[in-house]
């Protein structure tokens, strides 16, 4: 039985969205606003289980009276708000970010973000084939991890879910600045060398691809990833007593990926080393 | 939090200077940063790795904040380092040539030569400007402004015999009718006395007897707008901040001056820093602030010695401490704050977080500071020309104050003069005064030349023609013309100035300084850089309209959907010299 918080009873904001009348929670974001009635809105650094890190800038839309667009994402409505997720200035917006975003990253292992483009006519190529990039070689120094940078669209979830928000081990930052910026450890130094815990919490929230497992990367890179033969099966996990909900990956009958549903109480999507990498021995045969 | 530190020791000179932070926290994270430099000249493995130890800091999280700064290096370079200024002023004024023989002479910038390119120094009525710091037991700084190829390399290879002390040039200096600059290049800055004989405290005292919500009134009805660039009403942002029950109140004195082309906040600092002092008091007391921090650009070392003296001197006599000026219950104190080069430090909610030392990256608002600021609590934050004009509407009156200047703009307002300009320097004008008057004042454009355009406002300002110099300085009127007064900058572009590179070494500005957070400015600053060169350098894409059409683009969801001012405002001087100058044209033909 899953255990659902109802909280208090919360006042309804009216505001209106493209046009039209809407009702929803106070405290709800612009972007619950447009779930709640069946708006798509592209969203990249959002998490549902972390803080609006207020980033990539995809989900922005515009709010009357704003000089700016606002991140639907982060922006809590107010009674009286007429938002506009389809303007001129927010279909601009949206197809200017995706552009820049791809004329930089590699966002082939990106869900989504091909229908986007399309949606709004995007074309990175358009910079031009001298764009400065921030393609560069993969890193693998670990037997769990890969981490592939050129996908990397600085969102923070990683930083985050590493950091105060979930782990606490704080083993990776944002460096440099800029265009330079990057996700690192302290002076680089490799993972195993890092404060690194390998819970693959980080893997658990990376929109692109950037992040990835050793096994699911090795197994796209030979081809044999197909994620139309996987069944998943939610089970508990059994290394110890706090009941982590595990979904176990399953390919050919073999365990290829294990992650927590977000909804969950127990992890909200995180979990541990033994959770995440401790099931070799399932396959022991 | 257990810390996983590396294996790594300090030096023993590395680990006497950061075991003086002993027992403090992560907001003494930055200041540990520039101990270190100040001691070795840059952050070694072992040196970051204690900090991290001594203030319980992830070595990560340190990591991120310390390669920030541009200030900072984390690869091993000498203990003395020439930083050339490279921007707007100094552009016009000879850096290019300059730096081109510097690379003959001492090799390419970097570590091992000695030398670095550096964004605006804030010396700009010197140009062309340097700086050297040289890292020692006792930390000593240089400032060769102006300056040319041969003394830089005698300063890289040991020292120099410049006497004069760095002193600002002042043009208007004991000019009657100044209030803002009165003291400046007049009275000695180091002396106390010097500043009550002349005025200095007086209107503390009229704030003490007025009380806080005397203060604030008398500041609503000068109508004082905020000096840094966005113009906000002073006296509703104290008067937000001090209605908010959650305590404590904080004061930010912003004197992260680093707008190309700014310098008027140094003059302050350095010509009059116990007025900055004192009007942070003023602050501190109606916003009902009991500590302010004065958030000092870390290439204003002069401005830092001075404000220092200042400070120390204030205690000493009650005018900071517990029960200022016998006035029972008003504490305030004032920290000095040092940034290491990076220009979005000044933007409101940065500051912040550099001041708690974390990167100092904005803040998505809301919430205001003036709700949560500084750790977490309401906080004013001010810039220093602001603050200065606070002590003037006390002893004048608010009243009086009113008259100077428009209705829509009261007061007077400093300028900083610089490029193609016979007197560059700082002028205090009324509000209202016309473009072409205030050239007048600093001798126009050099004999033989012609005005090309106008910079006003900055790199994040706009360009005005030679035709346009009727224009009143004042808030409304720069709005209405579609420009800006932004910081006070006014930087002068003759007939013989080079308008492509000058917009060149401004998209390369905002490259350099984007803190990288959202991706409309990292990424858009640098296709927008890409653009110009291309522009600039008649090396289009396909063709030039197409490059004129991609800046557009880009320069639209830079204002349109970054996070801050610095991405919002990116495009604006890029945009006025292709419309207002028509360098659109002059581009595509």
């Amino acid at each position: 039985m899953t255990i659902v918080e109802i909280g208090l009873p919360k006042r309804l904001v009216e505001l209106t969205l493209d046009g039209e009348s809407v009702r929803v929670p106070e405290g709800a974001t612009i972007l619950d606003a447009c779930t709640a009635v069946g708006k798509s809105i592209p969203t990249l650094c959002y998490g549902d289980t972390l803080k609006p890190a207020n980033a990539c800038r995809v989900c922005m839309v515009e709010v009357e009276g704003s000089r700016t667009l606002v991140p639907s994402c982060s922006r809590k409505v107010e009674p009286g708000m007429v938002v506009r997720t389809e303007s001129e200035r927010t279909r601009h917006s949206r197809k200017l970010v995706l552009e820049l975003l791809g004329s930089a990253t590699d966002l082939s292992t990106t869900p989504h973000v091909d229908e986007w483009m399309s949606a709004c006519g995007a074309d990175p190529s358009r910079f031009g084939p001298d764009a400065e990039t921030k393609l560069q070689p993969t890193t693998v120094d670990n037997p769990l991890y890969v981490r592939d940078y050129g996908k990397c669209i600085m969102c923070y979830k990683c930083v985050d879910a590493c950091g105060d928000q979930w782990q606490n081990s704080f083993a990776i930052s944002v460096a440099g600045r800029g265009f330079d910026a990057r996700i690192s450890t302290e002076f680089a130094t490799p993972l195993p060398e890092s404060a690194c815990v390998y819970c693959g919490n980080c893997i658990e929230v990376c929109p692109t691809g950037a992040l990835s497992f050793k096994r699911e990367h090795d197994k796209r890179q030979d081809g044999t990833w197909d994620e139309s033969k996987q069944s998943q099966t939610t089970t508990i996990c059994t290394f110890c007593g706090v009941g982590c909900n595990l979904t176990l990956h399953v390919q050919d009958n073999e365990i290829v990926k294990v992650t927590s549903p977000h909804e969950s109480t127990v992890t909200h999507g995180n979990l541990c080393i033994k959770g995440r990498f401790g099931w070799q021995h399932v396959q022991n045969r | 939090m257990d810390l996983k530190l590396l294996d790594v020791e300090p030096t023993e000179a590395e680990r006497v200077v950061v075991d003086l932070f002993t027992g403090m926290g992560r907001d003494q994270l930055l200041p540990a940063l520039h101990a270190v430099n100040d001691r070795v000249g840059w952050i070694s493995q072992g040196a970051l790795n204690h900090i991290c130890r001594v203030l319980h800091i992830p070595p990560a999280e340190a990591y991120g904040v310390a390669s920030f700064y541009s200030l900072f290096s984390l690869t091993e370079r000498p203990a003395k380092v020439v930083h050339v200024c490279v921007d707007l002023a100094c552009q016009v004024n000879g850096a290019k040539a300059l730096c081109d023989r510097l690379t003959d002479e001492l090799g390419p910038a970097g570590a091992k030569s000695g030398w670095l390119r550096s964004p605006c120094l804030g010396v700009c009525e010197k140009a062309p400007a340097a700086l050297a710091f040289e890292a020692g037991e006792v930390a000593k700084e240089q400032l060769l402004a102006p300056t040319h190829a041969g003394e830089v390399i005698a300063v890289a290879a040991a020292g120099s015999s410049r006497s004069d002390d760095g002193r600002a040039e002042m043009p208007q200096a004991g000019s009657p009718g100044l209030r803002l600059l009165k003291r400046v290049g007049v009275v000695d800055p180091e002396s106390l006395d010097d500043y009550r004989a002349t005025g200095g405290y007086t209107a503390l005292r009229t704030a003490l007897l007025l009380g806080p919500s005397g203060v604030i009134r008398e500041v609503t009805d000068a109508k004082l707008m905020g000096r840094g660039g966005a113009a906000f009403p002073t006296g509703r942002k104290w008067d937000a901040t001090a209605r908010q029950p959650v305590r404590p109140h904080y004061l930010v004195c912003n004197a992260d001056e680093s707008e190309p082309g700014t310098f008027k906040d140094r003059l302050l600092m350095e010509g009059d820093p116990f007025a900055v002092i004192e009007s942070m008091t003023i602050a501190g007391f109606a916003a009902g602030c009991s500590k302010g921090y004065l958030y000092l650009r870390g290439e204003y070392p002069r401005a830092l010695h001075l404000l220092r003296n200042a400070i120390a001197k204030a205690r000493e006599r009650n005018f900071l401490g517990e029960n200022i000026m016998g006035h029972e219950g008003f504490s305030f104190d004032i920290e000095i704050r040092r940034g290491a080069g990076a220009y979005i430090c000044g933007e409101e909610t940065a500051i912040f977080n550099s001041i708690e030392g974390f990167r100092g990256e904005p803040r998505s608002k809301p919430p205001f500071p003036v709700e949560q600021g500084l750790f977490g609590k309401p906080t004013v934050v001010n810039n220093v020309e602001t603050l200065v004009n606070v002590p003037v509407i006390l002893t004048e009156g608010c009243e009086a104050y009113t008259r100077i200047g428009t209705s829509g703009s009261t007061g007077p307002k400093l300028f900083c003069l610089s490029g193609n300009v016979s007197r560059p320097g700082v002028y205090e004008v009324p509000f209202g005064t016309t473009l072409g008057a205030l050239l007048e004042l600093a001798g126009g454009v050099p004999p033989g030349r012609e005005l090309r355009a106008v910079l006003l406002g900055g790199a994040a300002g706009g360009f005005v023609r030679p035709d346009e110099l009727d224009l009143p300085l004042t808030l409304e009127d720069a709005r209405a013309a579609g420009t800006t007064l932004g910081s006070g900058v006014v930087l002068v572009l003759d007939d013989t100035a080079d308008l492509g590179s000058f917009l060149v070494r401004i998209a390369a500005f905002f490259r350099d300084e984007s803190c990288g957070q959202c991706v409309p400015c990292r990424i858009g600053t640098v296709r927008q850089e890409e653009a110009m060169h291309r522009l600039v350098g008649k090396r289009p894409l396909s063709t030039s309209a197409q490059d004129l059409q991609l800046l557009r683009e880009v320069g639209q969801v830079m204002r349109d959907s970054s996070i801050c001012g610095l991405g919002q405002t990116a495009w604006n001087a890029i945009e006025s010299a292709l419309d207002r100058l028509g360098y659109a044209e002059e581009a595509t033909s």
